[in-house]
């Protein structure tokens, strides 16, 4: 019990300390409105000339473009997460303090993301979500067990984008630098979660590929259960296996990294 | 009277090539400081590269769909992408690094650059001057010879002008709106992501054909602010196409003007900008 209350405090901390930046969350919603304003006129081009292109129609690409601008600091596939802190800790020395913690060192990280998470998504994913849906013909679902079931597989999105960031962040154990790493991380997060374009219209082999990846679960899994394009228990047990495995797979890393690793600093 | 104008004038061009040289130290000591790290400027140049491609890829993935975007065959759109990505990666290469202005304002070091003998727009532009971003122009520069190789266009001496014309007035453009958004920082030092919109959010709204969106939006970025005149307008005369929004014809050759009025512009906003600084004290 006690436990509980600790990594909820420190989800609590998470939330209220990116709550605290009201202008930058304000410019952030600018230039995801923005953003979104863009590629929407492309989506809306490329579903003229190809209806139910990779099975949207109009209205769904449209919805799917603005779900894309809601999630993209929420899970922060394209950087900006707890990963950029816990590498600057690995670097300077500091994570030695982090592990002589009585708490573990990946659920506290997780749930200082997951508080992050939850307030990116209120703060900068509903505004631009609610300009995009409202200006733009867009298919919304209008029964709440749809939203809820997406909310759902938002959450566990958060948590495989954790897992996948949390081992970013582990490899500056080895590389202390870590800057080629989080910029490769992004760019294939980019590609394969599906922010610069929806998986179910890559072609051919690449699609099969890039649809059974873990950075599917980020944007395509919710998008597809709000869609009404996936069944949500089939989407959650894709979802939720990947974030085990990431998971453990962080625990092996990070136990290798601190048995050989030295700490740096004077 | 005479006299005192051209007195004027010889201060002016004195502080601007004060400010030229002043730059080329800054951005020159940089490059050494990056050139000690080979392999890393090598990486980092490789992920610029690699970063802008992206946008592509897309472009490429939307292709593999369909012959034609907004009634521009890829060709087109990649004439457009390439002028796009290599104005605005000139002026990224050149003074990208402005919109760290907000953090140097929280955290108090640009009074360190204020009472350097050197003009403050200089050392802020040339700070931490990115060799890396060679990657962008590269990816650019390939993109349009490609587009150039594949579209069958009818050279005149004309467009022969016309396109370092365009692709440098487009820079000067891009360099403006560099310059507004670190001048805005001096009043919202949180809102840098805001300048993102206009710069990053500009370059990808060049590269698609200006047929696909609205026709409010095209008229806000021609005349409000005007992106348009970075490859927009000049190209649909290159590619023998109408202009946008109906143009006349001489607004293809614009370009240059609309660069230098843009410039004085941001010039305005940033010495209101550095005049209303206040430093934190810390």
């Amino acid at each position: 019990m006690d436990t509980a209350r600790l990594y909820a405090a420190v989800a609590a901390g998470g939330f209220r300390r990116y709550a605290t930046y009201r202008v930058a969350t304000a410019a952030g919603v600018f230039t995801n409105t923005v953003f979104g304003l863009i590629l929407v006129y492309t989506y809306l081009a490329l579903w003229e000339e190809r209806p139910h292109l990779g099975g949207y129609d109009q209205a769904q690409a449209v919805t799917y473009v603005w779900v894309g601008q809601a999630l993209l600091s929420t899970l922060a596939i394209g950087g900006g997460g707890v990963e950029d802190e816990l590498m600057e800790r690995i670097r300077t020395g500091d994570i030695a303090i982090d592990l002589y913690r009585p708490a573990d060192l990946q659920l506290w990280w997780l749930a200082a993301d997951l508080g992050r998470a939850v307030f990116q998504l209120l703060g900068r994913g509903v505004v631009p979500f609610a300009f995009g849906v409202l200006v733009f013909p867009a298919a919304v679902p209008s029964d709440v067990g749809t939203w809820c079931a997406f909310l759902f597989a938002v959450v566990l999105a958060m948590v495989v984008g954790y897992g996948i960031r949390f081992l970013v962040a582990l490899s500056a154990f080895w590389l202390l630098d870590g800057t080629g790493v989080v910029q490769m991380a992004w760019l294939v997060g980019f590609f394969c979660s599906g922010m610069i374009f929806p998986l179910n219209v890559f072609p051919g082999a690449l699609g099969e590929v890039v649809r059974a990846l873990p950075w599917s679960s980020l944007l395509q899994a919710p998008a597809d259960v709000l869609l009404g394009e996936a069944d949500p228990w089939r989407t959650y047990v894709f979802q939720a296996g990947w974030a085990v495995v990431l998971l453990v797979l962080g625990r092996l890393v990070q136990a290798m990294a601190t048995r050989r690793v030295v700490v740096q600093g004077g | 009277m005479a006299e005192d104008g051209w007195r004027a004038e010889a201060a002016k061009t004195g502080r601007l090539a004060e400010g030229v040289r002043t730059y080329r130290m800054i951005a020159a000591m940089w490059i050494r400081s990056t050139m000690a790290y080979r392999a890393s400027f090598v990486m980092t140049t490789v992920g610029n590269f690699a970063a802008t491609a992206l946008d592509f890829v897309a472009i490429l993935l939307m292709f593999s769909q369909v012959d034609a975007l907004g009634g521009y065959p890829l060709p087109e759109v990649a004439f457009l992408y390439g002028l796009s990505s290599v104005s605005f990666g000139l002026a990224d290469l050149a003074i990208g690094s402005m919109d760290r202005l907000g953090r140097r304002v929280r955290d108090g070091t640009l009074d360190t650059l204020l009472v350097r003998p050197a003009p403050v727009l200089a050392q802020v532009a040339a700070d931490r001057f990115g060799l890396r971003r060679l990657g962008r122009v590269t990816q650019g520069a390939l993109v349009l010879g490609y587009a150039l190789i594949e579209l069958d266009l009818q050279w005149t001496p004309l467009k022969l002008v016309l396109m370092p014309v365009m692709v440098l007035g487009g820079a000067g453009i891009f360099c403006a709106v560099f310059v507004a958004g670190a001048a805005f920082q001096f009043v919202a030092q949180d809102a840098s992501e805001v300048q993102n919109a206009f710069t990053y959010g500009g370059t990808t709204l060049l590269q698609y054909p200006p047929t696909i969106f609205a026709q409010d939006l095209v008229r806000g970025v021609t005349f409000v602010l005007p992106l348009a005149f970075v490859n927009w307008v000049p190209a649909a005369y290159v590619l023998g196409r109408p202009l946008p929004l109906g143009l006349p014809g001489w607004t293809a050759f614009a370009s240059p003007l609309v660069a230098a009025v843009c410039c004085a512009l941001a010039g305005v906003a940033w010495r209101t900008g550095l005049r209303s600084y206040r430093s934190t004290g810390s």
